[in-house]
């Protein structure tokens, strides 16, 4: 259901076309933002436990279902999210208290207009435009201005470095990450998403599906370049030298506590997520089914997306434990000196293999 | 580097912060994100153990060693120990000397457990801390088994120990042993040879061998820059001189002798020692009396001692000096971290911050030691 | 070499420079304090002594009708042969050339030293406390000290007095 769809409705109910924009805007953009508080929620308890369990412990444990002592500590992201919510609201008093406010909304806004436009299935997406893979790279640089924001305004130097840090590796990472999402729309001729999508169905010598990253070595190349750039951008281990717990506190989100902290803490789960939508429905087929022809219907095309992204967000978070964390200079020199000449020379390479193999 | 000069920036790490092992506030000043200088702030953990020491008798200065370093409590003690039995000269069981060497190496590598998985927490690899800590857990499991205390044992006293050995003691440490001789396979393959941890910590804060010297760096800062000190083999105390271990040392092997890898290593290697002095003195340890030897009043001879043992640190020194009464007229502690720690400015200029810190967790300080 | 040959190297360089004092033990010597710096460089750069270890320094209040004294233990890692130097410091005005060029640990001992006790080292470049904060009064080591009533506001609590050991 499309906000295009949503337009027409109304307007066979309303007259005047402005009011049935609003209308159906609003009530699009609804779901979007359960999914969003949603995703958090679960994403959050998931990390715990996944996290627990690899580090050889059991996170948290008691509040079951029924409320009472079980191994599942379900209820427990709930307790933290109350909590966050009801406690006090310091701004510190030397704080650029406008820019200390806004800041994490301008995050939350990059994050959210991300999500508008994944297809979560051949008729579910709330945005069907012509430009989608172009229009989440541009609306995920956005959240830069944010973290800049929140550093400076903070008036404290560590935020200071955390936050000039931070600029530096998501300015820096967009490069691979945008050279390797230019894979397949060199592969399917389109930057719409359903079309990049529609166009990896099929399936290879009858087994393999059709999806970009099966198709040839430079694009399987290609996906983990963008996979390792979208980590960076989202500043997840082992890129998170922003927020680096052991040098700078807690980097540029230091200052902030209560209900700002829960936006960004929002904002990051929603980014982790657009760019594993943006990976799945680039590379690994999106809505479609692994195995060719079988299970095919829309609402199995909703389950086979969500699998994906679960899928690639348990892999960040595996990550994330697994890893120490890389230096300043050394994530720069990965990026330029590594990543970038292995982008182009895919770029090159899916050329010259479609000219000569087809 | 280029045209525009900016002003230095001045920084301040601590005194409250997730990486300074301790309240220890570092004054840094930086030009961009390169240090220039270094200036470390002591004295907020100071609790004048060396004024109380002098109003205290000789018997009850053994807690208060316990509380410096209180990461490695049994060797602090046995420093202190070996002293006065050297300023007395006194003659021990026995049983009492090798019970002394286990809980001494038990401690050691429990030390180093601690060190190591704080030391990846810093570079920002969260679970090797965690594996580390669960195997230091079975020792402390062992030591609250023998005394009852977990961290602060007040175990070895003057003469002898404060408590005999549980029954099964031989057969509970052995088998603790095999369990964790297999483990240091995983912490290998997780931190010590994974790139990134490499990348992070070799070529970094490198200690030339005569700066080390010195600066009275010691123990495995020491080692790691390549000298072959060990008090254990080069002054022997206690009855180190009848197991058979090796004494590893730096060798540069991913970058310079004597980064702050090499350090790390010899931490690593070092652990593996200690099981095999542990597995040796389990096997010849005598039965007897533990409380035979120990002398009924503590009033030594009037003069002045000065002897250092090897702590999980480095050089563990006290000096005593006694005038005939049953208190000191002067105890002072040398402690390994306090030298360790002086050597911070000169290492770590020219290099980032993030690089301090890799720096400074692989000195392994302890505040209380410093401070006293 | 044994302590008394290093004691007699000693004296053979610089004469005068060793004091007899016989409630010290055999491996301590007490050297006259006016020459320290040129003693200590001597002790290390001389290839037969060579003392590459400063390995801890002591100070030591021997009473009230005692001077002040500060304890030097040295060791060499090339001959490992130890010494320990004894110089005594008059009460009224402790001090005595600093040593921290030749051992650059000699740099915070000496800065602990002069906290603890007030003894001046004289050429030390950043001679300040240590481990005291640094505008409080008084050396704390010393037999005779008395704390100061307040610091910055807060009440300083006295040491109690102990009546017997047994």
């Amino acid at each position: 259901m499309t906000v295009d769809y949503l337009i027409e409705l109304f307007s066979k109910l309303f007259d005047s076309p402005f009011i049935s924009f609003i209308l159906a805007v609003s009530i699009a953009g609804i779901p979007l933002f359960v999914l969003m508080a949603l995703n958090a929620t679960v994403a959050v308890y998931v990390e715990r436990k996944v996290s627990a369990f690899m580090m050889d412990r059991i996170g948290p444990m008691g509040q079951g279902p029924g409320l009472h002592a079980g191994p599942w500590g379900v209820l427990q992201t709930i307790a933290d999210a109350v909590k966050l919510l009801i406690k006090e609201d310091t701004i510190p008093s030397s704080a650029d208290k406008l820019l200390f406010k806004v800041a994490p909304f301008i995050i939350f806004i990059g994050a959210f207009l991300g999500i508008a436009v994944l297809p979560f299935s051949s008729v579910i997406q709330v945005v069907d435009i012509n430009i989608g893979v172009f229009y989440i790279i541009a609306v995920g640089s956005v959240g830069v201005h944010g973290i800049v924001m929140a550093g400076w305004a903070s008036n404290n130097k560590w935020s200071l470095y955390g936050a000039m840090r931070s600029a530096a590796q998501i300015i820096s990472y967009e490069i691979p990450a945008g050279l390797s999402i230019i894979i397949p729309i060199m592969m399917t001729g389109t930057m719409n998403l359903q079309s990049m999508i529609e166009f990896q169905s099929g399936s290879i010598w009858g087994i393999l599906p059709n999806w970009i990253i099966f198709n040839n070595p430079f694009s399987f190349l290609a996906f983990f370049i963008f996979f390792i750039s979208a980590v960076a951008e989202t500043n997840r281990t082992p890129f998170d030298i922003p927020e680096a717990e052991s040098e700078l506190v807690a980097g540029w989100m230091t200052e902030y506590s209560g209900f700002r902290w829960a936006v960004f803490f929002l904002s990051e789960y929603a980014n982790m997520f657009v760019v594993s939508g943006l990976a799945a429905a680039g590379f690994l087929g999106g809505w479609l089914s692994p195995i060719p022809g079988l299970f095919n219907s829309p609402i199995w095309g909703l389950f086979w997306f969500f699998s994906k992204i679960i899928f690639l967000i348990f892999v960040m978070m595996w990550f994330r434990w697994t890893f120490p964390r890389l230096r300043v200079d050394q994530l720069m020199h990965v990026c330029w000196k590594v990543f970038i000449p292995i982008a182009m020379l895919n770029i090159f390479g899916v050329g010259i293999w479609k000219l000569i193999i087809g | 580097m280029g045209v525009v000069q900016g002003d230095q920036m001045v920084l301040n790490i601590g005194p409250q912060h997730p990486s300074t092992h301790g309240v220890l506030r570092l004054e840094v000043t930086t030009d961009g994100e390169i240090v220039s200088k270094i200036t470390p702030h002591l004295g907020y953990l100071h609790r004048c153990f060396e004024k109380h020491a002098e109003n205290v008798t000789y018997e009850q200065v053994i807690p208060f060693t316990d509380r410096c370093d209180y990461l490695a409590s049994m060797n602090s003690n046995f420093g202190y120990v070996v002293a006065m039995e050297e300023l007395m000269d006194i003659e021990i069981s026995e049983r009492v000397q090798y019970i002394r060497v286990i809980m001494a190496e038990l401690n050691r590598i429990a030390s180093h457990l601690l060190a190591l998985g704080v030391y990846g927490l810093d570079i920002g690899a969260f679970t090797p801390f965690l594996y580390m800590l669960r195997d230091r857990e079975r020792i402390l499991d062992i030591f609250e088994y023998t005394c009852g205390a977990r961290l602060l044992y007040n175990y070895m006293w003057i003469g002898g120990v404060s408590h005999d050995l549980p029954k099964d003691f031989v057969k509970i440490c052995v088998e603790f042993l095999d369990y964790f001789e297999p483990q240091i396979e995983e912490y290998n393959n997780l931190l010590t040879f994974n790139k990134i941890f490499i990348e992070r910590t070799a070529d970094v804060g490198v200690i030339p061998a005569e700066v080390a010297v010195s600066y009275g760096v010691s123990g495995p800062n020491l080692r790691g820059s390549g000298v072959k000190w060990d008090v254990r083999k080069d002054e022997p105390y206690s009855i180190y001189d009848r197991f058979d271990f090796d004494i590893p040392t730096g060798s540069g092997e991913f970058g310079t002798l004597g980064d702050c890898f090499d350090r790390y290593w010899v931490r690593m290697l070092e652990v593996t020692q200690s099981v095999r002095i542990i597995r040796q003195a389990l096997k010849d340890l005598p039965g007897g009396d533990v409380f035979e030897t120990m002398p009924k009043k503590i009033r030594p001879p009037v003069g002045s001692v000065y002897r250092r043992t090897e702590s999980p640190r480095g050089d563990l020194g006290y000096y005593i000096v006694s005038d005939g009464t049953p208190s000191p007229t002067r105890v002072k502690m040398r402690s390994p971290a306090f030298t360790a720690l002086s050597c911070l400015d000169e290492v770590s200029s020219g290099w980032m911050i993030s690089d301090v810190l890799a720096i400074l967790g692989s000195l392994d300080i302890v505040l209380g030691e410093i401070d006293r | 070499m044994t302590p008394e040959q290093i004691k007699e190297r000693i004296s053979d360089q610089f004469k005068n420079s060793v004091i007899t004092n016989e409630s010290l033990g055999e491996h301590q010597v007490e050297i006259n304090g006016e020459d320290w710096l040129n003693i200590a460089t001597f002790m290390k750069n001389d290839p037969k002594l060579s003392f590459d270890q400063l390995e801890c320094i002591t100070g030591i209040d021997t009473g009230e009708e005692g001077p002040l004294q500060t304890h030097y233990n040295f060791h060499s890692m090339e001959h490992r042969h130890k010494i320990e130097v004894v110089i005594s410091h008059d009460r009224k005005d402790p001090k005595v050339s600093s040593i921290e060029q030749v051992w650059r640990i000699g740099d915070w001992f000496e800065r602990e030293t002069y906290d603890m006790f007030g003894i001046e080292y004289t050429g030390h470049r950043d001679l300040r406390r240590i481990l005291c904060p640094d505008d409080w009064e008084g050396w704390p080591l010393r037999k005779d000290y008395e704390g100061q009533e307040s610091f910055h506001g807060i009440v300083v609590p006295k040491i109690k007095e102990e009546e017997g050991w047994e």
